[in-house]
This record gives C-alpha cells, structure tokens and sequence, in this order.
C-alpha cells in the first residue's frame, strides 16, 4: 500500500510545485518585479567599534556616563527608557548620592495618584523608580529606547549611522524614483528602512552637549556615547555575561579533557588489538 | 528483553537488597543505562545525539520551570515580565538565554540524531516503533518550540503566532471556526498567551513520557550501529556502563562548550531583532519569519503560491508542510533494501547527501524574504524533497546493488580473522 500510495503522494505534490514554479517563472519574466527606491538606496549600519564589542570586550564607564548625558539631554525629550530604574545608573560609576541628584533632578517627574482624594500630582523621581514615561504629541511614534540596541540588527552601529546618517535626498534617486520624494515632515537618511523617519537630526552641531570630562561633543563623538549607552540599557549584564562565560568555558574545558581521557582509558582494552 | 549475556544486577549491600525487592528501581536503571545493557562495540559519535537530546529536554525543563516562577503570562506584561527576567531576577538573564539559545542545542541534536538515523536506516525492521516514537518526539518538540516563542510576546512572537494559527484557516469549511477557536478569539491575544502558556509547561513532560516509551522500544532489539549488523555474540557488544557513559561524557563535554560559547558570547545570534519589540498588532514586520530550525518547513509551506486545479496554493502549503514531516512515518515502508547502513549502500549513500545539501537549501530560502529567487529555489528544494522519500527511496532499494557486508560487528572493528575461514589459507594446510 505505503509503496503504491507513496510515489503517487509525491508525484502530486512535485506536480503542484512545478504548477507553482510555471507560474511564477511566468510572472517573472513577463512582469519583472520593479526596482524600489528602498531597496537600493537603504545602507547597512557603518562600521563602529564599541569598548564593549568582541568576546573580551567591557564597557567603558566613563563613555557610558557621556552617552547618558547625551541621551539626558538630546534623546530624553522624546525618547522613554522604560525599562531602566535610575538605581541601574550605579552601574556606570555613580555614587549613590549622584544617583539620588539625578533622580531628583530629572525634568520629567513621576504622577502620583491620592486614592482618598483622587487628586493627582507628581512627585520628584526616586532611585527606585523607573524612568518616567515621555508623552510625545508631535509626529511620529519615538519607540523606548530600553532595548533598541537589541532591537535592530547590528543595533549599536545601527543607531550611530542613523544619528550621523541625516542628508539630502540624492539626485539620482529622485531622478530614478520620482515618486519617492521624501514627503514634507520628513527626514531622509538612507540607514532608516524605508529612508524618511519623522525624527530630524537630533545631533546638529559640535559642542550641543558639554562633557564635563573634557572629551570634545563632536556629532561623530556623541553618536559614538550614546550608542554605547544605549547598548548598556540593552544589555546591562553583558560584563558579568562574558566574565562568566570565561569561567564556564574554562572549566569545560578542563572537564571535557578529562572526560576524553576517562573514556581513552576505559575504551583502552576494546578498540582493535 | 536483552542478550542472554547481559550482565546482571546484583545488590551490593543490605540495603540496596532490601530495595530490590520492594520496589527494584536500581536495577531497573542498571539494565537501561548500566552495566546490564550491552550495546554494540562499534559505535561512532554520530550515536552520542540521543543521550545529548535527552540533555537538552533535562536542560529546558530545569531553566524554564525556574522561569515561569518569574514570568506573567499577561498580553500586558508578559514583554515586560520577560525584561524583568533579564535585569532584576538574580542570574534571569542566564536562565532564559540558556532557555532560548537551549532550545536551538535542543533542535541541533535532535536534527542530527534523525539524519543519523536516515543514514544508517535506524527506521528499519525491528526498530519502526522506536523511529514512530521518535517522529512523535519531533512533532512535540516543534509544537512546544513554537508556543514558546511565542510567550515572550515580541512582534514575531505575535505575528508569528498570528500566520501560524492561520494556517488552520486554510482547512475548507471548518478551518475558520476552528482558529478562532484555537486562539480563543480572532487575532492572538491574551486567550491565546495563556493556553500557550499552559500547554508550553505541559508539552514537555508529555515529550518525556514518549522519551521513555522511545527507550522502552530501543531496548526490545537493542542499539542499532554503523554496519547494520545484528549482534551476533558477545564479542560484538559492550555493557553500557562505562564503555558508552564514558563516551557519552566526552560527548557531552563537548556539546555543552559549543553549547556554552553560544549562550554567553553570541546568544541572540539565532534570535530575531524584532522579538525585542513589543507586539504590536497594528504594524505588520516588513519579513516574518519563524526560528531557524523551522525554516526548511516554512519554505515547502510558502512553495506553493498557485492554485492547484480546486485547490487552494495555502491549502496545498498547509499540506505540503504537515506531509513533509508525515512522510518520515512511513520510511520504514518506503526504503526496503535489506542493508541498513548508508556504508554499503553506494547509490543510497549520494541521495541522503543530496537530501542534506536539499534540506540546508530549504532551510537557507525558508529564512529569506519571500521574493525571487528564493521562492523558485524553495520550489526545485521541496519538490526534491518529495520526491527523494516517496519515488526516489522505494526507487533505489530495489533497484541497489549493496556492497558486501561485514560477517560480524567483531570482524568489523578488528578485521578479518583468516584463521577462522574454511580453506582461507589453503597454503598453511
């Protein structure tokens, strides 16, 4: 039966594939499929080097506080950060008393709600708390940034090319695709997958931030930091994640050959005289 | 049933005699994965991927139980639930890469271990039960990988839960109820996340109960190996313990290294970008496309792309995708050359390369955008792929002429022995 019914089985899906393949050779040759402005315009991320990168690779503390301020500064006005707690600053060298300061300090405070009352009102951030969220009425729909590294391939790379990726419409793409003028309220950058975002160069100029450990703003330098930092609120173990996978790798390794030699040895009488 | 010279389990002291008589689960394991279970001498490292597949299940039950104490299954949370995992829980972000890079080790072995058994026709007589179990196995496997994908409810976790349970759509008249019934609405939301959810916890520990019925087939003949000789004496076989515990350590050794460097230097390496952002049900990802070890599956299911005759092409995808799997039921029917091992069958031995290089193609067009000439390449790959297990296979075997077989699993690691031939050596006479 199974050798009767089997060959019949493939033989009508290989028929159906064929059937398929006809048709869309068909297709293809009779109707090309057009070339689209996004296709060969958009450009992978440059290549950028993070402190971080590679399997020996740790953050570099005082890069991560930079890009914090470039994020505090510059990102936070629309940009949320929902999943870092102002306690997980500690984590870029901060005393707890600057984590407390930064706290305090934050511009966007956090809504409180009396259920005796049911007044609302806000209240200044605590270490405890998470960063508030940022309401955005313009145009577009800023994501979180919390994991946005991880979120876009090769994300670190991704987010710097796209701060510094800001320019004018090409002529030879508008003379190719008339039709894919960037719209108005738009922004071209050909890093961004259909190359308009809503989003205008945040970083316009050297010196926009002043980074009180002397380091000079430069667009490239605070595109640099704060991909960085957002690569840290992406992954903020990713230090113990290596240090750890060193230690676990290195006594596999020392495991695994001693395992070899127990099995050489109980296998010593077996393999051929 | 074992060989008659199968070593036997004798108590060692009072108590464990003591408990041999109540209740003699020692001896139980000892002849399973003891002393007591003599296993053929010859067998090669493609033989370690059953005991590792068994480490895999150990591993993702331990981690994922340890997760679900931290996770909320809430269409709400469950994103954040998970980030809650990475950042907060003590060693969370371990746990779940283990999980989630734990489950592409799981599918890596297990891929292994049934192309080992194609190669080696481990399917045929007397061992179809164990190769039946063993396709169960993966089909549980693939429905439990699947819901918990889903879980962390990501945008592929929702659009890929959202084209997954469309193809239940596909099925005529009833196919519509029976999604919304499935999902318990009509798009995947929280109804959806929480059955996952229970059946994610429930699935495996169904795995290993056909795990065990697996095993309990395995040792009705015993071990299959790399000559497709059955044992025919004691000199042909080992115990279990330690010949093959001491390989199978090394084995492991080596797996949890490879396994290890993945999940703490690269552990989104086989992940999706877009599952680190929130589900969204009101913007479709520009290409949705499953976990790696689904891909070969997902380019036979997007093959199709015309109607056939009253067909429906996502009928015939939805078809095609399930059969391609179906199809490994009936091998033991379908191959019936008499030689087992690919080692002696030449002409057998260049289609399962073929079919390996086939699969890795599909699996290549499966995770590449559905757009020529991935989507014509896929159509030459699947259509191969029917053919290779329903014409080509029943084709060959009768068609093959093997090369001579060893006498003995014994003559086969140590050679010939001339002394023992009938005038062999007519000189020495």
């Amino acid at each position: 039966m199974v050798r009767l019914f089997g060959p019949l089985v493939g033989l009508f899906f290989a028929v159906a594939l064929l059937w398929s393949f006809g048709n869309g050779a068909y297709v293809a040759i009779t109707e090309p499929a057009a070339p689209t402005a996004e296709h060969e315009f958009h450009l992978h991320p440059k290549e950028v080097h993070f402190a971080s990168d590679g399997a020996f690779g740790k953050f570099d503390k005082a890069q991560l506080q930079r890009g914090f301020q470039v994020y505090k500064e510059v990102c936070s006005t629309c940009h949320s950060l929902k999943h870092v707690a102002f306690r997980d600053l500690a984590a870029l060298g901060y005393s707890e008393a600057e984590v407390k300061a930064i706290a305090k300090e934050w511009g966007t405070k956090q809504p409180t709600f009396d259920p005796k009352s049911g007044e609302r009102g806000e209240r200044d951030n605590i270490p405890s708390d998470y960063f508030p969220t940022v309401y955005y009425a313009g145009q577009g729909n800023p994501p979180d940034l919390s994991l946005i590294t991880k979120a876009r391939h090769d994300g670190g790379a991704y987010v710097h090319s796209l701060l510094t990726g800001y320019q004018e419409q090409p002529a030879e793409l508008l003379k190719k695709f008339p039709d894919a003028k960037t719209p108005d309220g738009l922004y071209y950058n050909p890093y961004f997958a259909n190359l308009n975002l809503a989003m205008p160069a945040p970083l316009t100029g050297d010196g926009q931030v002043t980074y009180s450990d002397g380091t000079k703003a430069t667009v490239d330098q605070m595109a640099t930091d704060v991909s960085a930092f957002l690569i840290w609120t992406a992954e903020p173990k990713l230090d113990k994640r290596k240090q750890t996978g060193w230690a676990v790798l290195g006594f596999l390794l020392v495991a695994t050959v001693l395992a070899y030699l127990a099995k050489k040895n109980v296998w010593a009488d077996k393999k051929g005289e | 049933m074992s060989f008659p010279w199968a070593n036997e389990y004798k108590p060692a002291n009072g108590l464990t005699q003591w408990l041999d008589e109540k209740l003699p689960l020692p001896r139980f394991v000892y002849n399973a994965v003891g002393a007591g279970y003599p296993v053929p001498r010859n067998l090669n490292y493609m033989w370690n991927f059953g005991v590792l597949a068994g480490f895999c299940l150990v591993l993702q039950i331990v981690t994922g139980v340890i997760l679900a104490m931290h996770y909320a299954a809430n269409a709400g949370v469950a994103f954040d639930s998970v980030e809650h995992i990475m950042r907060d829980v003590n060693w969370g972000w371990m746990l779940r890469y283990a999980h989630a890079n734990g489950a592409s080790a799981f599918f890596v072995v297990v891929y292994l271990h049934i192309f080992r058994g194609f190669f080696y026709s481990s399917y045929k007589a007397p061992r179809e039960m164990i190769w039946l179990l063993g396709v169960v196995i993966f089909l549980l496997m693939m429905a439990t990988a699947f819901m918990g994908y889903v879980l962390p409810w990501g945008q592929m976790s929702f659009w890929g839960a959202k084209v997954i349970t469309g193809l239940f759509g596909a099925i005529p008249v009833v196919g519509e109820p029976l999604q919304v019934w499935l999902l318990g609405g009509y798009a995947p939301d929280n109804a959806a996340l929480n059955r996952f959810f229970s059946l994610h916890f429930l699935l495996p520990f169904v795995i290993a109960g056909v795990i065990i019925l697996h095993i309990w087939a395995l040792h009705i003949p015993g071990s299959s190996n790399p000559t497709g000789v059955e044992v025919k004496s004691e000199s042909d076989t080992v115990p279990f313990h330690p010949y093959y515990t001491a390989k199978d350590g090394f084995g492991l050794g080596v797996f949890l290294l490879i396994y290890c460097a993945v999940l703490f230097f690269a552990p989104n390496m086989l992940g999706h970008p877009d599952n680190y952002i929130p589900a969204n049900p009101l913007s479709t990802p520009a290409h949705i496309v499953p976990e790696w070890y689904f891909w070969p599956f997902y380019a036979i299911l997007r093959a199709f792309t015309a109607d056939f005759f009253f067909i429906p092409a996502k009928l015939m995808g939805v078809l095609a995708m399930f059969s391609a799997i179906l199809v490994w039921f009936f091998l033991p029917w379908l191959d019936t050359s008499p030689v087992r091992s690919g080692h002696y069958r030449p002409l057998f031995r260049k289609f399962f390369w073929i079919l390996l290089i086939d699969v890795a193609v599909l699996g290549y067009c499966g995770g590449a955008p559905a757009a020529e000439p991935y989507v014509m390449i896929s159509q030459i790959a699947s259509m191969y792929y029917f053919l290779h297990f329903l014409v080509i296979l029943p084709l060959v075997s009768s068609i093959e002429k093997p090369e001579p077989l060893p006498f003995s699993i014994t003559e086969a690691v140590l050679g010939k022995d001339e002394s023992a031939v009938l005038n062999a050596n007519p000189a020495a006479a």
